[in-house]
């Protein structure tokens, strides 16, 4: 059984082609990395895997489901169950950091289960800072809020596009044991990033695969690292 | 889930799913302001089309049984000539009732033109005679006939001639009252169209947010349209208010007042005003809905 399978998937955009046939199968609770120069296609083939682009060809399935045949409500149910850490963070600035976080559950009409939420907000250490707007975080109380709003629906699948782009080496660590805990509890993690240190560091915590994406192909490429 | 249950959980709503969608006091202002306007335009075209119908009804039962017999004679001749005609009339069947009017009434029906003071003794006014018909109605080619054959000045008039116009003209003011209605809701459709198309090209990004935390497009055109339906109602009420009381205001219809003095709402009719807000929600619920459906299908 695969959480997330990419068979022979290509994607370009304006002449210009960023993925050409690649394949990839990820298996429940499994933790990868995904590494490349930058342009390289990274975000493109995150976006792949949660349904945010269309493959110009090949098969994307999503827990067994075949995206090319889901509807729009399916996509909306099926992003339920993948929580997404996006690279600008993406949040609704009107909403106090507490309701950005809770905003899946309010718009699968669960706003009332919001029990998890406290307890939430100590785990990724914002809990000073609920009542905050995100323009008034700093990058690293960003990204924990992203990854906090990414698993309060307690998705099967977390992906996180740089998250720890923007923050120190200290912040770094913290996100990773973050992500190490989620996975220890069964989640499946895909992780794009530069940051060969934060990869030698989560090595030596759980077992992560290394997925290099270079000239439009993807490799495993864990062994050279 | 049915209507009413449906209407109910729009109105009631969720205070929670109401907030993602971020406050527009611009778009806010004008829903508000336009349904308002609307609203108190179409309280005065529904009391136009409610009082020209009143009056079409008015003039129709007043004059439909009703008939004058004018006689033009000679001085000499006139009160025989009246004479003759009443008796023609008492012997006719289908009329009720025949009675020759008097100076004084004669003296009443021309002082509108001719001031209080007009000379009626030393005027040819011909002799009128008002003839109540039967709810059978009467022969009136056979009238005609007699009134020649006894009275030669007599000429019988049943008012067909000033009822057909004046009827047609006050149902074409009822008609031009509905379609200023018809007009009034499509242009508060067009309008909060307008309002929610901006509303959601406004909002991209925070449609494009929800999307992304698995949000489904009827939970987001459910924002929308709430937000709108709930606004047009709250403008469209309070644009009744004023509507009501300024046609309460217009001047009472007294039987010196014409057409104008009974323009406003009578008994029963007042319960109209309640349908107003209701279905400027009505046009607003559908307007946005529309909107709020093809863009979150045109935006990918």
């Amino acid at each position: 059984m695969f959480v997330i399978k990419l068979v022979e998937v290509s994607y370009g955009y304006g002449g210009t082609q960023l993925l050409s046939g690649v394949s990839l199968e990820l298996s429940p609770g499994s933790f990868h990395f995904l590494i490349g120069p930058s342009g390289s296609g990274k975000t493109s083939f995150l976006k792949l895997c949660y349904l945010d682009l269309t493959a110009t060809s090949g098969q994307v399935e999503l827990f067994e489901q075949n995206a090319s045949a889901m509807t729009r409500d399916d996509i909306a149910r099926v992003r339920r169950r993948i929580g997404v850490v996006h690279q600008d963070c993406r949040f609704l600035d009107h909403l106090p950091v507490a309701e950005n976080v809770a905003l899946p559950l309010t718009t699968a009409n669960r706003g009332s289960e919001t029990e998890n939420l406290e307890e939430l907000l100590t785990w990724v250490g914002l809990t000073d800072r609920s009542a905050a707007y995100p323009q008034e975080l700093s990058g690293g109380e960003k990204q924990r809020a992203a990854l906090a709003r990414a698993v309060i629906m307690s998705p099967e699948v977390v992906i996180a596009d740089e998250p720890t782009g923007n923050v120190d080496w200290d912040m770094s660590l913290r996100l990773l044991s973050l992500l190490v805990e989620l996975n220890k509890m069964g989640k499946t993690i895909l992780v794009a990033t530069h940051d060969m240190n934060l990869i030698r560091a989560a090595k030596a915590q759980v077992q992560a695969r290394v997925l290099r994406i270079s000239n439009g192909q993807l490799h495993l490429a864990g062994a050279d690292l | 889930m049915n209507a009413f249950e449906k209407a109910s959980a729009l109105l009631i709503g969720n205070s929670q799913a109401d907030r993602v969608v971020p406050p527009s006091g611009h778009t806010a202002r004008l829903t508000l302001f336009t349904s308002a306007a609307m609203a108190f335009l179409t309280v005065f075209a529904l009391a136009l089309s409610l009082a020209t119908g009143r009056l079409a009804d008015r003039w129709s039962s007043e004059l439909a049984r009703t008939a004058t017999v004018r006689i033009s004679a000679p001085a000499g001749q006139l009160a025989t000539q009246t004479a003759a005609a009443l008796e023609v009339l008492s012997t006719t069947p289908g009329v009720t009732g025949a009675r020759a009017l008097g100076k004084d009434e004669e003296r009443a029906l021309l002082e509108p033109w001719f001031g209080p003071d007009l000379p009626l003794d030393a005027l040819p006014i011909p002799q009128l005679i008002e003839v109540t018909e039967a709810e059978s109605g009467l022969d009136l080619d056979g009238l005609r006939l007699r009134l020649q054959a006894e009275a030669p000045g007599a000429v019988l008039d049943d008012h067909t001639r000033w009822r057909r116009p004046l009827i047609k003209a006050a149902d074409r003011l009822r008609l031009f009252g509905l379609i200023a209605v018809a007009l009034i809701a499509a242009a508060t459709a067009a309008m909060i169209t307008l309002a929610a198309t901006s509303a959601l090209a406004a909002n991209g990004q925070v449609i494009r947010v929800l999307r992304l935390v698995g949000a489904r497009d009827a939970y987001i055109a459910r924002a929308f349209v709430r937000r709108f339906t709930l606004r047009t109602l709250a403008g469209a009420a309070t644009g009744t208010v004023f509507g009501a009381i300024a046609v309460a205001l217009l001047p009472s219809a007294s039987a010196e007042g014409g057409f104008l003095t009974g323009l406003g709402f009578q008994g029963g009719h007042w319960l109209w005003l309640l349908l107003i807000p209701v279905f400027a929600a009505i046009v607003a619920f559908s307007a946005t809905r529309f909107v709020a459906f093809r863009t979150l299908r045109e935006l990918t």
